[in-house]
């Protein structure tokens, strides 16, 4: 993705400045702001933080110091659905593993990789406060609960724009196998 | 595939005051809010004054309910007696694995929470109320700020609040997932922009806390009550919870539990009980007994950072104290449950892979520690590990614990602690059967 010439539209500055009014202080609308940039780029890159830096009047190693703590902050592009599943305990006890089987037979992707056509993120994330409705993911902003191998299969299915009943697509990368 | 947290109906064992969503009314919106008697106790309140509110709250001994169980007026307390600007702060960064009660009031009955912190405010004289929600709450995040700004439509926040000459203000604050955040300082650092690291106490945050400003944090349950304690006289609030039953030497402790069951059980979910229920009485009845009637290995009774509860302590009650009675906390009342088949090394590895990924790098016990923990579990749990390394194990959990400045250092400690006190031998026993026969492992979670 490129970053070259990155800018904030009027709709984000705007959002930003109503930000500021919120707090006594300029920093404390850092991670509202950077949430604002990641929905505006997708990801959040070293010039999307000068960006932020700039529209906050705060220092940039601020900016950098705060994006770098925070796991949900992209600090990378990431593929456009970004599939969270929760393989902390209780998920796990509720076969949260066979959610991330899934995830690999359907798209030959595991934690922390993407498939080559930029389409699918695959992370394991830990605890998504659903734990009664386990197992939990998220896919994009979209919570999914009590979430079973098929129904997680459909969905990926649906959303590679496949019908459910069409063959299994090739993964884009990797093995097939589980 | 439910696309909201399902709440079934009420069982005869719960006593539902917070928890409405088997009522099929739509909280979110302000109308339904008042038409179910939302904001009507807002005249007996100004009425009363501010010092009333502390007292009825006083009275019913309101404890904390995100996991520490201190007493909510005790706190408020705290605060400077003059004049000073204040700020109170929602701790709605629910995040401890076995924890998912906030997510329904944040989701689907948001005014009850912002109701109490209007009530809250006027009680502290706090002009200002910021409510820090985890990232991942995309749609609480939207669903409060709708609820905040029908409130403002509405002459419920802004100047002059329903004529009462009081002023209030309410922003919600999104985190980007960081578990200790759920610390109060942390929580403090993190709503100011900087990276959620706890601070060092004293001083604390009723003196110097948001911007250098006196305040208050509490739990999104703990706040969500507040209206509830003003509405009823405290002897009815009282008696939903367990002051009768004193053999477990308890104090009186006031009210309902948001209390969540997660696991190897038959009805998974969200239940609203009367302090001081069994833990046997949770299991059984609420969650419907053991997936396919298996025997029960142990429980972790709130949240991931409790030591373990065994089959022979599950008639302790459920309340605030009496879990440590039996090496326990009650914690968030997250309730996990795990059968006899359950795969130990496999439950300490998700733990450990948890704290390690959620210490926030400050303390050197805590940021090292969890690191080795997780590195001696995976050794384990992958086939290559030595007999003495439980040992290695266990003196790894000992060197964090009480040596960090917050109690994620204790929290990531004890779970070690607890499995290899409990389960030692069959531990040992597995680990031994996997060194000699090393299985394929699929690691979750690293960078």
């Amino acid at each position: 993705m490129a970053t070259e010439g990155l800018a904030f539209s009027p709709q984000a500055k705007d959002h930003i400045r109503e930000l500021l009014g919120r707090y006594r202080d300029r920093r404390a609308a850092l991670i509202p702001a950077l949430w604002v940039a990641q929905r505006e780029f997708g990801w959040v890159s070293r010039e999307a933080m000068q960006l932020v830096a700039a529209e906050l009047d705060i220092p940039e190693a601020w900016v950098y110091s705060t994006a770098t703590f925070y796991t949900m902050f992209n600090k990378r592009p990431i593929g456009k659905n970004h599939i969270q599943v929760c393989t902390n305990i209780a998920c796990y006890l509720r076969g949260a593993d066979d959610l991330m089987d899934v995830v690999k037979q359907e798209l030959g992707i595991g934690h922390g990789e993407t498939t080559e056509d930029g389409q699918f993120h695959c992370e394991s994330v830990q605890c998504l406060a659903a734990c009664g409705y386990a197992p939990a993911m998220q896919i994009g902003q979209e919570d999914h609960f009590n979430v079973t191998p098929d129904q997680l299969r459909t969905l990926i299915r649906e959303i590679r724009g496949a019908s459910p009943s069409a063959p299994p697509p090739m993964p884009a990368g990797g093995s097939a196998d589980a | 595939m439910h696309s909201t947290p399902y709440v079934g109906k009420p069982h005869a064992k719960e006593h539902r005051v917070l928890l409405r969503g088997h009522m099929g009314v739509d909280f979110t919106d302000i109308d339904n809010y008042i038409k179910h008697g939302g904001f009507s106790v807002w005249k007996k309140v100004v009425e009363n004054g501010p010092q009333w509110v502390i007292d009825e709250v006083k009275k019913v001994n309101l404890r904390g309910r995100g996991g520490a169980g201190f007493p909510a007026g005790i706190k408020w307390s705290f605060l400077p007696k003059n004049d000073r600007d204040r700020i109170l702060v929602i701790n709605s960064d629910e995040g401890e694995p076995g924890t998912f009660k906030d997510r329904y009031l944040l989701e689907d009955d948001p005014f009850r929470l912002l109701e109490g912190c209007l009530i809250t405010c006027y009680a502290i004289n706090a002009h200002t109320c910021y409510n820090y929600l985890r990232g991942e709450f995309h749609k609480g995040l939207a669903v409060c700020d709708s609820a905040v700004q029908q409130m403002y439509e509405r002459g419920w926040l802004g100047k002059n609040i329903q004529g009462s000459g009081f002023d209030l203000d309410i922003y919600n604050h999104p985190g980007a997932g960081a578990y200790i955040c759920g610390e109060e300082t942390a929580l403090i650092e993190s709503l100011e922009g900087k990276p959620g690291q706890p601070r060092l106490k004293p001083p604390f945050p009723a003196n110097i806390g948001v911007f250098g400003l006196p305040t208050i944090v509490n739990n999104t349950e703990t706040i969500a009550n507040v209206p509830i304690v003003c509405e009823v006289e405290a002897d009815e609030f009282n008696g939903w919870g367990c002051s009768e039953r004193d053999e477990w030497g308890r104090k009186a402790q006031g009210g309902t539990k948001l209390l969540g069951i997660a696991g190897h059980v038959n009805n998974p979910g969200m239940f609203e009980v009367p302090l001081g229920i069994t833990l046997r009485e949770c299991i059984d009845d609420l969650a419907g007994g053991m997936l396919g009637d298996a025997e029960p290995l142990c429980v972790i009774p709130g949240g991931a950072s409790c030591p373990l509860i065994l089959p022979k302590d599950f008639d302790v009650p459920m309340d605030f104290d009496s879990p440590k009675k039996v090496g326990s906390m009650f914690g968030t009342a997250g309730i996990m449950v795990m059968d006899v088949d359950t795969d130990i090394l496999e439950v300490m590895y998700r733990t450990a892979v948890f704290f390690q990924h959620e210490s926030c790098g400050q303390c050197t016990p805590c940021r090292q520690g969890t690191g080795w923990i997780l590195a001696l579990i995976k050794k384990m749990r992958s086939g290559k590990a030595s007999d003495g390394d439980i040992d290695n194990l266990y003196s790894a959990a000992l060197n964090i614990e009480g040596n960090t400045i917050c109690a994620f250092g204790d929290a990531a400690a004890w779970p070690v602690k607890s499995w290899i006190e409990n389960f030692g031998d069959e531990i040992r026993a597995e680990a031994r059967r996997r060194a000699e026969n090393p299985p394929a492992v699929v690691d979750y979670g690293h960078h």
